[in-house]
């Protein structure tokens, strides 16, 4: 199992490598730190720190994605989380105490746990296609965002709110600190409880999973109720390292980058064994591969067509019938190697 | 007309799948104006050989030729282009669509490129008028009417291709009596019409009814061409199910067992009163007692599994009572049965046991953990003692409980998910072919262990496709034939041909 | 030979020709329920401002929808067959770049329609084949697709691109006068049109029954002999023809090209074929629900811009909300049938 785990976040860590030795070579400096007013810099540190929503997300995804489900709501999660917090912050009597920062944050944690319960009970209970039932959330969800903010921008300003996003702690943005400590939380919670096998489980094989007595119910409501509170964080993150919530374009297109990261991670589409080591470097990979366009030179806006190719690479290569047809071409003229009709 | 060139003559027909061969030098030819039944059990190559005439799947090797002329079925339309037509048992037509759609899809009378829906109409009553089933509305919807109709329009679908051939493949599974009789009377129809129908079917009894001669396959093999007048019951089964077993009769003998006491001073484990579900089996009455081994005998496809399915609430019975331990349940789940300490070794490993890409310790583990619940995690010690524990007296191979299951082989496999139930100590489990596809050694073993847990208490429910296997571990054998419980033997010295009898000739 | 003639017809079990034609007419029931609703919601709104009862008004909901009407008709065509797409809001987004952008480089409108035409069909083209022959779920393989669109539009530019060529103004200030001062607009006329083609291909063409047939049952399908994997891939072909299509009519009603435009069009779309009553997991449902379908959703635009109160993210809401209801509607229905 060991060898496999290698095996398996070989490919996803070689291609984080070789990017960043890409960029080092273009931008000599690039893997240097430095300290300054306490406060650690630097790209990595600066690549880590933006990618921390993508990678809470794709966290959450990746556990939808090994029950064989899709989350395609995080995005207005994010949104409603943001615009929630910090509507209560602005309207709070004191907008500036650590009390109403520790209730804001409190806030869009129920509000994630709330719509992550609403996608379960779609999923699990309903019945209906995970991606038809998170697309409710997702056309819906922006708009209750914005019905929360009343159309605007809502701008705050705490500063325990903003340190969420932007703060430091132990010379660390504490961004990264609550990323961490997450991906630390979701690892345990995985592996040392049975979730993990049984999430793997049913992912894998449904009916057999049912016949071993599975329920896979809670299961399903687990991991969708995860994946949104991991978006409710995130939210906190992108609305307090901004001080302010855009219930249009917070969280845009972040639903494809954490179902990227994961994809990338070695996670398949198709459900089963997935990885979180393998989702947070996909992750990264990701936020360099934005810094590396931007170090090249290349125009920014080209990065959306740069991904959309990395997507569909990543998933032949991991299609059944494009790898057979990669071995076919290896065993070259061997004859009789045929494709049966798959029914 | 020429009676001497077959409709369809297939010489020579292998297909492989990887690690199987599924057909092996097979012939088969059919002539016009006959019924001929395709017969074998579940796994000898009937739905192969079907599916390469139907273009489904491509031959590796060997010829099909159509009224002497060579073809080859790359796609089912090519086939169907051939005039060979092919009605399943699940009905392959589309349920949201109307019955005329049904009928002509693919072939619709067209005008300037649009479709002549009166066409359309006027022909499927034709075709419909043709059959009797002058009743069924062209323009209702298919999913409106029963199974039993459905499959008259798949027919009506090849009357209007004017099919040559016309293949049944399990007809009958969901019909009842009448029902039957009306499809008979249709393929009867046909056949004087001098369409050639290839029937595919279960039940014994319906392919001496309808049959005018059978080929028998086994393992990929055939095994002969015969008239059905002139084949016994007899003859046909023990032709379809081989003497493979010969190769059993070296084994140890089983070791003395004490019989279980089922007196009726003692309370069965289990007891089914009258238990069926509609479309499968019906009427099974059943009681196994603790400590002992109850065998299920019958013709694969007989309705075995679903008997251990309903008991298993794998599928919710609809009719009927269990009892367990004197106490009426209903098992509603899995996870229910499980509960009463029911375990279930599917006959399908890879689709209904292992979860492949697992290990060895998390497929041993599953079942226990599932019902602790995911958040009560077995700790690694207890697990590994009982992995350890389980590897070790069912002697799996590897012993490495960090191997992912779907690299071990068969026999391996099956220990496994034995264990995975013996972990939860069971009161009773029921095993489905727990012995088919292994190897020798792996088969001893666990015949063993069938012993031995009944002698330690274990109420058992066997099934298996081998009489001998049966026979030699059970208690008691019930009969089961054409989806009904037909007998029920105490095993006092029965022997094989004694059961057989029993299935070839219905009731005792 | 026995003859056929000499037998008594059989009488296997049926259901009462009553049950028959209720189940008959069942198919049209979610298409009828939104009729209602859009009746109903008219009906309130005339209630509520006299001026709602309009001719105008009810025009106005065409006029200004044209475009998301040839996205429905595209995506029925998707939907029906039990597939997804998830690119055809990018994809207008890049048909409205790529016109505006050749346009203001002095082209000829009418190469530049079909040069875009012929971006939409083939990007759709290849995620059908992508689809097909590898197996990849819908989703993943638009929502690729979708990226890439949008990528491109950012590539072309990230500022808006005013279309001030000639035919497309002409286009877009043309008015269609009907009886009295009522009037539609050019697009609405295509749009129509398209939609009148796509039901002639649904309900009269093989290749429209076959969209059916694998809806219903795909394997089924295939053993019948229909070319099923053609079928498939032509649907996200059409698709993104549509989409195309649907740039051009969001052109001229906008005379710009924004790299932003469309922004979630694509559950706009969805929304409208679902509400219009077609089964998520195709085979069930009509392109003319799916219009609809888009009238519903215009409706509950024009009724938030009426009323003063509500804002504009009322509209999100109400679609979710009716996106929820019909969804839930269709697994009773598939329940009930199972």
């Amino acid at each position: 199992m060991k060898s496999l785990m290698k095996n398996r976040l070989a490919w996803p860590v070689i291609a984080l490598a070789a990017l960043l030795l890409l960029n080092q070579i273009f931008r000599p400096d690039f893997l240097s730190l430095r300290m300054q007013d306490g406060h650690l810099y630097g790209s990595i540190i600066d690549i880590m720190r933006n990618g921390a929503p993508t990678i809470l997300i794709a966290l959450g995804m990746t556990l939808v994605i090994a029950t064989r489900g899709i989350d395609l709501s995080v995005g207005a999660v994010v949104a409603i989380a943001g615009a929630a917090s910090c509507a209560y912050i602005a309207a709070s009597p004191e907008p500036a105490s650590p009390v109403t920062a520790a209730m804001a944050v409190l806030i869009a944690v129920m509000a994630g746990l709330f719509l992550g319960l609403w996608n379960g009970f779609l999923v699990s209970t309903v019945g209906v296609q995970p991606i038809i039932a998170t697309l409710v959330l997702m056309t819906a969800g922006r708009g209750i965002a914005q019905l929360i903010t009343g159309g605007q921008i809502v701008s705050v300003s705490n500063d325990h709110y903003k340190s969420i996003g932007a703060g430091y702690l132990f010379t660390l943005p504490i961004s990264i600190l609550i990323t961490a400590a997450v991906f630390v939380l979701a690892a345990v919670l995985t592996r040392r409880t049975a979730l993990g096998t049984l999430v793997e489980a049913v992912g894998i094989n449904p009916v057999a999973s049912r016949l071993a007595g599975l329920r896979s119910r809670n299961i399903i409501w687990i991991v969708y109720v995860f994946s949104a509170v991991c978006a409710a964080i995130a939210g906190l993150m992108i609305s307090s390292n901004v001080t302010a919530a855009d219930a249009n374009n917070a969280g845009l297109y972040i639903e494809m980058d954490a179902i990227l990261a994961v994809v990338i991670g070695g996670t398949s589409l198709a459900g089963g064994r997935y990885t979180l080591a393998g989702t947070v470097i996909g992750a990264f990979i990701i936020q360099t591969l934005t810094t590396t366009v931007y170090t090249l030179g290349i125009p920014p806006e080209v990065t959306l067509v740069f991904k959309a190719l990395v997507v569909i690479t990543v998933c032949l290569l991991q299609a059944p019938k494009a790898r057979n047809l990669l071995r076919s071409l290896k065993a070259a003229p061997k004859p009789g190697t045929k494709e049966k009709v798959a029914i | 007309m020429n009676e001497i060139v077959p409709v369809v003559e297939m010489t020579d027909i292998a297909i492989g799948f990887p690690g199987v061969k599924a057909l092996d030098g097979v012939n088969f030819r059919l002539f016009q104006g006959e019924v001929h039944a395709l017969m074998g059990e579940n796994g000898a190559g009937k739905s192969t050989l079907i599916k390469a005439l139907t273009g489904v799947y491509t031959i590796d090797s060997g010829t099909i030729t159509v009224l002497g002329e060579h073809k080859q079925f790359p796609t089912p339309a090519a086939s169907q282009a051939a005039g060979i037509s092919t009605v399943y048992q699940e009905v392959n037509l589309c349920p949201n669509l109307t019955v005329e759609e049904n009928v002509m899809l693919g072939r619709e009378p067209r005008r300037r490129g649009s479709i002549d829906w009166k066409g359309v109409r006027s022909r499927t009553r034709e075709v419909l008028a043709e059959l009797h089933l002058n009743h069924v509305d062209p323009g209702s919807l298919l999913s409106s009417h029963s199974i039993a109709v459905q499959q008259l329009i798949a027919i009506a679908r090849s009357v209007e291709i004017n099919a040559k051939v016309l293949i049944l493949d399990e007809p009958t599974s969901s019909l009842d009596a009448d029902e039957v009789n009306q499809l008979f009377r249709v393929i009867r129809d046909l056949r004087d019409r001098g369409v050639a129908i290839l029937f595919v079917s279960h039940f014994l009894e319906q392919v001496y009814e309808i049959s005018d001669r059978m080929t028998v396959l086994r393992n990929g093999k055939l095994v002969g061409e015969y008239l059905t007048r002139d084949l016994s019951r007899m003859g046909l089964i023990s032709k379809m199910i081989g003497k493979e077993m010969e190769a059993l009769a070296e084994l140890d003998q089983a070791p003395a067992r004490t019989r279980a006491r089922t007196d009726s001073e003692v309370t069965p484990f289990v007891e089914a009163r009258g238990l069926g579900r509609k479309g499968s089996v019906s009427n099974v009455d059943l009681s196994i007692y603790p400590g002992e081994v109850v065998g299920l005998a019958g013709l694969l496809g007989a309705g075995r599994t679903e008997i251990a399915r309903l008991l298993f609430g794998a599928d919710k019975a609809d009719e009927g009572s269990i009892r367990v331990k004197g106490v009426s349940q209903r098992i509603r789940s899995p996870r229910t049965a499980i509960d009463k300490r029911i375990g279930f070794c599917s006959e399908d490993r890879k689709e209904e046991g292992l979860i492949g890409d697992l290990s060895v310790r998390d497929n041993l583990m599953l079942a226990m953990q599932a019902s602790k619940g995911w958040a009560r995690r077995i700790p690694r010690r207890v697990q590994d003692e009982l992995v350890a524990e389980y590897i070790a007296t069912l002697d799996i191979r590897p012993a490495n409980p960090d191997a992912l299951i779907r690299n071990l082989s068969g026999g391996n496999q099956q220990k496994v998910l034995l264990a995975r139930w013996l972990i939860t100590s069971p009161e009773l489990l029921i095993l489905d072919e727990p012995t088919r596809g292994i190897d020798i050694g792996a088969k001893t073993q666990i015949q063993k262990l069938v012993n031995k847990l009944a002698t330690e208490g274990m109420s058992i429910l066997f099934i298996s496709s081998e009489l001998e296997e049966v026979l030699r571990l059970s208690d008691r054998v019930a009969v089961i034939k054409d989806r009904e419980m037909v007998a029920e033997i105490k095993n006092d010295d029965v022997s094989v041909e004694d059961v057989m009898t029993v299935i070839a000739g219905g009731t005792q | 030979m026995s003859s056929l003639s000499t037998l008594t017809p059989l009488t296997v079990k049926e259901p009462t020709p009553l049950r028959n034609r209720m189940r008959g007419g069942a198919r049209y029931a979610p298409t009828l329920a939104t009729l209602g609703l859009f009746i109903a919601m008219f009906a309130v709104g005339a209630g509520m401002y006299p001026s709602f009862l309009s001719g105008q008004v009810f025009l106005n909901l065409f006029i200004d929808n044209t475009f998301l009407i040839v996205l429905a008709v595209g995506m029925t065509f998707v939907i029906l067959t039990g597939g997804i797409d998830l690119s055809v809001g990018a994809v207008v987004a890049l048909s409205m770049m790529v016109s505006a952008t050749l346009l203001q480089q002095g082209w000829n409108p009418a190469t530049v329609i079909f040069l875009v035409l012929v971006i939409g069909g083939g990007l759709g083209l290849l995620m059908g084949l992508i689809i097909q022959y590898f197996d990849i779920q819908p989703f993943i393989v638009t929502l690729a697709g979708m990226f890439l669109a949008r990528g491109l539009c950012y590539v072309i530019s990230l500022d808006s691109i005013p279309v001030t060529e000639g035919f497309f103004t002409s286009v877009a200030q043309a008015q269609i006068p009907l009886s009295g001062d009522l009037f539609v607009s050019p697009g609405v006329l295509l749009a129509l049109a398209i939609v009148a083609a796509a039901f002639f291909i649904l309900h009269h063409t093989r290749f429209g029954r076959t969209v059916y047939a694998i809806g219903g049952n795909e394997h089924s399908a295939m053993l019948m002999g229909l070319p099923v994997t053609r079928t498939k891939v032509l649907v996200y072909a059409l698709s993104g023809l549509c989409s195309a299509v649907a740039g051009v009519l969001f052109s001229f009603y906008s005379l710009s090209g924004y790299s932003l435009a469309a922004q979630g069009m694509e559950l706009d779309a969805i929304a409208a074929v679902v509400i219009g009553g077609t089964l998520l997991t195709g085979g069930t449902g009509y392109v003319l629900g799916s219009v609809v379908g888009v009238l519903v959703l215009g409706i509950v635009q024009t009724f938030i811009a009426y009323d003063g109160t509500l804002s504009s993210w009322w509209t999100k809401i109400v679609i979710g909300g009716l996106l929820l209801v019909f969804i839930l509607l269709q697994r009773l229905f598939a329940r009930r049938t199972a």
